[in-house]
């Protein structure tokens, strides 16, 4: 573009300014929104702290108690987010997260001489993450080069991966995999400085996230196809490629999800990840990325989850019954939305 | 409600609107009187739609007041009552595209069968009668979405007049319409204003106003600056209450060098042809030059260009400067050169929820840093010079696009096209819904950046547009019919896009 820009007649005089001087700090304030949920956190530590004054706000119980039981939420929840910033739905991502270590496991240790197995114990992980890309394959497959609906794609997905699992894992469960599989071994019980290994995966990921999607022509492109895919093509970007890039990305991350719950259990049974997926959402949703596409921003998925993590902790805390814990759950997960929604003033679409 | 004129049927006093920190309106002033046909102008962001928004109950103003025939206005959620009043065609088209045209004149108000069942003979029936006692020719059963904007706009009026409003607001009605339709346009509201409908006619095209309004309110800044008839405002006038100094507008393009004809060309189609749409047209663009193409909205004239773009699949061949571009890959024709301003900026134009800059840099956003990198500090240098190249109104980069007025926002789109320093620039009816001063800056860009030696293909059919042109090409039905040099004659032009010259060459 031009430095300067004679046109044929001189330049109107400037506009008056329309910023008051809060303008700036608007702007700044925008930014502040995706710490919305902060407030209520705190209020959650606040209340669980008055519950167990001895050990709640301990570093070991926050991290082992709380934390640690997040982390296959979190990365699923951010598998989620960048699907849904594109504008797309991916139901079947709870589905990977069984499917994709029964597969790799089953591979190294099942009773099975299928595809030359058993196969050495160091492939589960890199299997895993393939096996998950595959199915954003698929799913990218579909969705995008024969335009079918997403959501009913990635839900006939789920179905189907659910019946793999049980026909693979045999409704039993696949167990003791610490002994049988040092990867596994490593995921379930590494510690780095004292915090677990499966933790410091989750900051690493969400902080490459942030960074991809906030200063990486592709995490831009995210939003823009999200926003108008129209305007985006007509922009030059590859609309079709970027969609489908989000689904092979949300795929892998689903399945390291999954490896780290098996690690976390020692096991893959048949129902791993089971009813999952609802509860991503709520923490995405609440976390105030938009249904629609386009919105929303991963520091406040992140603190949907953690906030979630905190709910059902104080809930067990309160001593409320196991069998009601469920009906609770559901019943803060609405408040929850409703207090995102009115401490972030962004209507959730 | 008097009909001696001396109440107004509608009256807004000093109204206050911001969003944050914008303020959108600090001093809005209408007063419509029974009958008339009053007109609402002013530059881009002058506050016109959110007066718009605050009359039609829509938008909640911060101070001021809105009264009807005399009474204060009904209360905000009370959106039966606002609609006996008020009825408005919005910059945005606002039917639901999935429905027919019949569901969506009786949206929420179906006419029962038996058992209190909706009853869809009824419903064409009455759509029927509806659509015939304002005489719009328009099938009830198709779905909305199928109409053309001209069929759109007077289904969209006659449900607002069967609401029993008798005052409808035309928010930009013609900026998307062709001459012809404009025409129609003119002659029903001509019909329905001797009926004793009343209007208020929000339009960028001065000569339309003083063609079908009898008084004229001017905005500018946010504030009422005049209100007159229009017999006492001539165009020098009204222009400078819009923009506020006395200098008038300049013919953009009136003194541009001719371009030789040995010039090398910098675009070149041989034989580009749209399947189902244009014939094999062959063109080119000279360095320096800027070629318009002209032609009704049938004639293939934006399909033709959304080929060149890479938009659509095409045939044939197309050399920037020299070098062949491939087909029916947007990336390719950048990359090869091209900037591209498409015709529905809504559509195709901008992603609402992005910023300024991120809006104006998306054709360039491998050059904000390394590997893929975005810097957020070059997005927003180049997104605040784009700002002050073209004159956007806006509260920064940072602003998304979506919160800015419709010229705003147009001229973002025409930042991004010019962002990768095109070769050749391919725009589609750049100046829709620009304000007078700003088509001047605009066309003034493409003016001055094609005396670089840069080309410029602009497909248009806006009388102003295809002035700065060097050359004009008039498309009908798919086929170049005719070519002019600068110096054309207005009538024959007119006459050969709407086809009837044809007949006689
Ligand atoms: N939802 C919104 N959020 C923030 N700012 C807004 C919003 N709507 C309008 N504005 C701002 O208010 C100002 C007035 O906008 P408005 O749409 O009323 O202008 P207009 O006179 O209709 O212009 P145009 O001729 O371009 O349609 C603009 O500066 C615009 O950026
Ligand atoms: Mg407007």
């Amino acid at each position: 573009m031009s430095e300067t820009l004679a046109v044929g007649a001189p330049e109107a005089p400037p506009q008056p300014p329309k910023r008051s001087p809060r303008a700036v700090t608007r702007l700044r304030l925008a930014r502040l929104r995706d710490l919305a949920l902060i407030p209520p956190i705190i209020a959650l530590l606040i209340y669980g702290y008055t519950l167990k004054p001895d050990i709640f706000l301990t570093k070991s119980y926050l991290v082992d108690t709380v934390l640690k039981y997040q982390t296959e939420l979190a990365l699923l929840v951010l598998a989620e987010a960048l699907v849904l910033i594109v504008g797309k739905f991916d139901l079947s991502l709870e589905s990977i997260v069984g499917i994709a270590p029964a597969v790799a496991v089953f591979l190294v240790v099942g009773q099975t001489t299928a595809l030359g197995a058993p196969w050495p114990t160091w492939t589960v992980l890199p299997v895993t993450l393939l096996f998950g890309a595959l199915i954003g394959v698929f799913n990218g497959l579909l969705v995008v080069r024969f335009k079918l609906s997403a959501f009913i794609v990635t839900l006939a997905m789920l179905i189907a991966l659910r019946g793999l699992q049980l026909a693979i894992v045999g409704g039993a469960t696949i167990s003791n995999l610490a002994n049988r599989v040092p990867t596994i071994d490593n995921l379930g019980s590494l510690r780095i400085l004292t915090v677990p290994l499966s933790i410091w995966i989750v900051v690493v990921a969400f902080a490459v996230g942030v960074v991809v999607l906030g200063y990486t022509r592709f995490g831009r492109s995210l939003y823009a196809v999200g926003g108008n895919a129209d305007a985006a093509r007509a922009a030059g970007i590859r609309v079709e490629r970027v969609v489908w890039t989000a689904f092979i990305v949300a795929g892998a991350l689903a399945a390291l999800a999954g490896l780290m719950l098996s690690a976390r259990l020692g096991s893959v049974a048949a129902n791993q990840g089971n009813g999952m997926i609802f509860t991503v959402f709520a923490a995405a949703v609440i976390g105030g990325i938009s249904l629609d596409g386009g919105k929303g921003s991963l520091v406040g998925a992140l603190c949907g989850v953690v906030l979630l993590g905190l709910i059902q902790n104080v809930l067990t805390l309160a001593q409320v019954k196991p069998d009601q814990i469920q009906a609770v759950n559901g019943l803060v997960i609405l408040v929850a939305l409703v207090l995102a929604r009115l401490t972030s003033g962004k209507a959730q679409d | 409600m008097a009909e001696d004129g001396s109440t107004p049927l509608v009256e807004a006093v000093g109204i206050a609107k911001r969003f944050g920190p914008t303020v959108a309106l600090a001093d809005g002033n209408l007063t419509v009187l029974p009958g008339e046909t009053h007109a609402l102008v002013g530059r881009n962001g002058a506050g016109k739609s959110t007066l718009v928004g605050v009359l039609t109950g829509l938008l909640r103003a911060d101070a001021g007041e809105v009264r009807f025939g005399g009474r204060p206005a009904p209360p905000l959620g009370d959106r039966v009552a606002w609609r006996r009043h008020v009825a408005c065609v919005y910059q945005k088209p606002s039917v639901v595209g999935d429905l027919s045209v019949a569901e969506n004149l009786f949206l929420d108000r179906q006419p029962r069968g038996r058992w209190g069942l909706l009853s869809p003979p009824r419903l064409r029936r009455a759509a029927t009668e509806l659509l015939d006692s304002w005489s719009v020719p328009v099938d009830p059963d198709v779905p909305a979405k199928e109409l053309t904007v001209e069929q759109r706009q007077l289904v969209e009026i006659a449900g607002a007049l069967s609401h029993g409003a008798r005052f409808v607001i035309l928010d930009e009605p013609t900026a998307q319409l062709e001459a012809r339709a404009i025409a129609r346009l003119f002659d029903r509201l001509a019909d329905l204003k001797k009926q004793g409908v009343t209007f208020l006619f929000i339009s960028h095209h001065l000569p339309e106003i003083y063609q079908i309004c009898q008084r004229v309110t001017v905005f500018r800044d946010a504030r009422h600056i005049v209100t007159a008839p229009v017999a006492e405002m001539d165009h020098a006038r009204l222009v400078e209450a819009m923009i506020g100094e006395a200098r008038g507008l300049v013919q953009v393009g009136h003194d541009r060098p001719s371009v030789p004809p040995d010039t090398a060309p910098v675009l070149t189609l041989e034989a580009v042809g749209v399947p189902a749409v244009a014939e094999p047209v062959d063109l080119t663009v000279r360095r320096g030059e800027i070629v318009g193409v002209a032609g009704s909205v049938a004639s293939g004239k934006r399909e033709l260009a959304e080929a060149v773009v890479g938009l659509r699949p095409r045939t044939g061949r197309i050399l920037v400067g020299g070098r062949p571009v491939r087909a029916a890959s947007v990336p390719a024709a950048l990359r090869g050169g091209i900037g591209y301003l498409p015709a529905d900026r809504n559509s195709d134009g901008f992603v609402p929820g992005l910023s300024v800059a991120e809006n104006a840099t998306m054709t360039v956003a491998d050059r904000l840093g390394p590997f893929g990198v975005v810097l957020p500090g070059r997005r927003d240098a180049r997104g605040r010079r784009a700002i002050a190249d073209l004159d956007v109104h806006t509260a920064g980069p940072r602003q998304p696009v979506g919160e800015l007025s419709g010229g705003n926002a147009q001229k973002v789109v025409m930042a991004r096209a010019l962002a990768r320093d095109p070769q050749v620039l391919v725009l589609v009816q750049p100046t829709v819904g620009v304000d007078v001063r700003s088509k001047e800056s605009l066309l003034g860009v493409v003016d001055e950046e094609t005396r670089r030696g840069r080309g410029a293909l602009l497909v248009s059919d806006e009388i102003d547009d295809l002035r700065v042109c060097d050359r004009v090409l008039v498309m009908v039905a798919g086929r170049i019919v005719a070519e002019h040099t600068r110096g054309w004659d207005e009538a024959v032009l007119v006459a050969e896009i709407e086809g009837i010259g044809e007949k006689d060459v």
